[in-house]
């Protein structure tokens, strides 16, 4: 959710809440005033009333409301000493509306020439649905007015306070270890942004730091390796070419020969690894799978038809996914090398090539593999004593950096399945 | 039968033989003593006149005075870097034939090395059967503009135009055989390993494949046919460690 809308949300329930509490007080706090004001009238009624009484006795022959506000009827004494003053709310019919109203009435009774009469008066009252009706109405307004107004106010405001935070989020997303560009910030005078901006400069920077050397010490590391191992197998090289060697000696050449070789695919495994690891490979790319499959099955035909395996691909659909092309192949290489190489002779290799996924099928052995440790590094097979143990856990760095999926199941066959991302649309 | 085209004239020294390039001039720079010398000797034996420097400033010193037909440049260097040495071979206007020789196959390095007009890349360790076979391709292509055939007792092998020539009757072979019979020409009497074979022709994921016995079927399909040609070259196989092509 955008921090806008998050906001907005919050305001718009705690308006709500204060709004709908200050409707009610307000509601009542009027409407007692109004009772207030126009029982003082009615009592203020009274008095005239009975002043009127005193002096003019038609007063006294009012016996109906009819074209007055108030009537009188005589009534025996009462009980009380003091009757009290009763105001009430009734209804009564009125002409213009020609329908039953609310009115306020004041009912007393007054002592005239010792005789007790009751005086009522009345004074037409404020119609309460129509009142609260209004109040809603305007309340609503308001309501809808207020959030508007938010919803304006923290537009602009996040636009133009939150313009370096924005920024910053944006280099963020786009911001690449192995790119070697550094962020600067926007300068704000805003002092938790500054400090947001120190902080992550620093982060950054130290990041930056921490992966070059780590860099370093890996290209070093390599160099330091591959130096030694290139003049040892060269040396016997050398040796091997001489003529005056006995077979015995050059079998014993070969498989030192051969052991150097395998440190050496073991050595340069390791930094692929650690390189893919350090997510050292720039540049992404859309490629084809297609085509790299195609290439990579072109590349191991010989490989097979030695094992005598048939290779068969299937191209559902073009299928592109974004990474670098040299991952992708070794990636690929990997795959489809090993279900060639954990193959039996006469066996088949299916490749599936889906919308958005490859799905390598393998002959074998008819065991399943132990799915828990086949990806982790130096997992060997019994049967390919050779190799390194390392391919498919490269496999599985490729697929983890770029955020595909690679999964492996058994059924009859081995299913090697990898996933590429969905397109984004 | 097939005869060869009317284009090649073997009484006309219209194509220069490469066999011609052992009086080649050839620089190593090269600080590691071992590397060195396994490189040194080894040119050696190809008949080419090598010379050597050590360090950055060595280096910077024999380039400025000499020329040399093709340079095999190692990146780390006491004194420097071999990319400053390109970089000065580059306002020299030398930059011809150099081969940069570097374990830290770092593709930053490579990208700068070939950019700034290095001819080819070869990253540590290597075959020497490699080594050979890239420093004759930059001789043949920087001396001879590609214009040169290989000859190999009564075999004539035209490495551009991938085509091969028995006593003057084309040997047609398909890619691989052909690949493999021009890598084991330019290495000819030396021992070749499988992998530096199976590495060159089959591209550079194939060293992990971790057995090379599919090599030895498309061998077999290529002596078969040489003996068929009557070729006087032969494909020894040297126990546990590869082949050897010689003229007997």
């Amino acid at each position: 959710m955008k921090l806008l809308n998050y906001t907005t949300g919050y305001f718009a329930a705690i308006l709500l809440v204060v709004l709908s509490a200050w409707a009610g007080l307000f509601y009542y706090n009027m409407l007692d005033e109004i009772y207030d004001s126009m029982d003082d009238g009615l009592e203020n009624q009274k008095i005239l009333v009975m002043q009127k009484a005193a002096i003019d006795s038609t007063v006294m022959g009012r016996k109906k409301f009819d074209d007055g506000y108030y009537r009188i009827r005589e009534i025996p004494a009462p009980t009380t000493k003091k009757p009290k003053d009763i105001y009430q709310d009734t209804l009564m019919f009125m002409q213009n509306e020609q329908d039953f109203e609310p009115v306020r009435m004041l009912t007393t009774v007054f002592r005239h020439q010792n005789r007790y009469y009751e005086l009522r008066v009345i004074t037409s009252m404020v119609e309460e649905d129509d009142l609260i009706e209004d109040l809603l109405y305007s309340l609503l307004w308001l309501y809808l007015g207020l959030l508007a107004s938010i919803l304006i106010l923290n537009n602009f405001l996040l636009q133009k306070i939150w313009q370096p935070f924005y920024r910053l989020l944006n280099h963020l997303k786009y911001f690449r270890l192995e790119d070697s560009r550094q962020i600067t910030p926007e300068p704000t005078n805003i002092l938790e942004f500054q400090l947001l901006n120190q902080t992550i400069q620093k982060l950054l920077h130290s990041n930056i730091n921490t992966y070059v050397s780590q860099k370093t010490f890996i290209e070093n590391a390599a160099h330091e390796l591959q130096t030694p191992l290139a003049i040892s197998l060269n040396k016997l090289e050398l040796l091997a070419e001489g003529n005056n060697l006995q077979e015995d000696q050059l079998t014993q050449i070969g498989s030192v020969m051969q052991n150097l070789e395998r440190l050496t695919r073991l050595n340069k495994s390791l930094l692929l690894l650690s390189k893919i690891e350090n997510n050292q490979f720039g540049q992404e790319e859309e490629v084809n799978i297609n085509q790299l499959v195609q290439k990579v099955i072109n590349d191991f035909s010989d490989q097979a038809a030695y094992r005598e395996i048939t290779v068969t691909l299937q191209e559902n659909t073009v299928c592109q996914a974004k990474l670098n092309p040299d991952l992708a192949a070794i990636l690929f290489v990997n795959l489809i090398k090993n279900a060639i190489i954990h193959n039996h002779a006469g066996g088949e290799v299916n490749i599936q090539i889906q919308k958005n996924e490859v799905v390598i099928q393998n002959s074998g052995s008819n065991q399943p593999l132990d799915a828990q440790k086949l990806f982790t590094r130096f997992h060997k097979n019994a049967a390919s004593p050779g190799s390194t143990g390392l391919g498919l856990a490269i496999a599985k760095a490729i697929a983890d950096l770029y955020r595909f999926r690679l999964t492996y199941a058994f059924a009859e066959k081995h299913t090697w399945t990898i996933h590429f991302h969905e397109p984004t649309a | 039968m097939r005869f060869c085209r009317g284009f090649l004239n073997f009484s006309s020294i219209d194509y220069v033989l490469i066999t011609k390039i052992a009086a080649m001039k050839i620089l190593v720079i090269e600080d590691e003593p071992d590397m060195l010398d396994n490189m040194v000797r080894s040119l050696r034996k190809e008949m080419y006149l090598v010379e050597t420097a050590v360090t950055y400033d060595a280096a910077i010193e024999k380039i400025s005075l000499y020329n040399y037909d093709c340079i095999l440049l190692d990146i780390n260097l006491p004194g420097g870097s071999g990319l400053d040495v390109l970089n000065q071979l580059k306002k020299l206007n030398k930059t011809e034939g150099v081969i940069i020789v570097s374990a830290k196959n770092s593709l930053d390095d490579k990208v700068a090395g070939l950019e700034l007009g290095a001819d080819d890349y070869l990253p540590k360790p290597f075959h020497i059967a490699e080594l050979h076979a890239r420093v004759k391709s930059v001789l043949r292509r920087r001396k001879f503009d590609g214009n040169n055939l290989l000859k190999l007792g009564n075999l004539l092998v035209d490495p551009e135009k991938h085509q091969v020539w028995v006593d003057e009757k084309e040997l047609v072979l398909n890619r691989k055989e052909f690949y493999i019979l021009l890598y084991l020409a330019t290495n000819q009497g030396r021992l070749v390993s499988k992998t530096a074979l199976a590495e060159h022709v089959w591209g550079d994921y194939i060293d992990e494949a971790d057995n090379f016995e599919f090599i030895y079927s498309q061998i077999k399909n290529l002596r078969k046919k040489l003996k068929d040609y009557r070729a006087d070259i032969e494909i020894q196989a040297i126990y546990g460690i590869g082949y050897k092509l010689f003229i007997p």
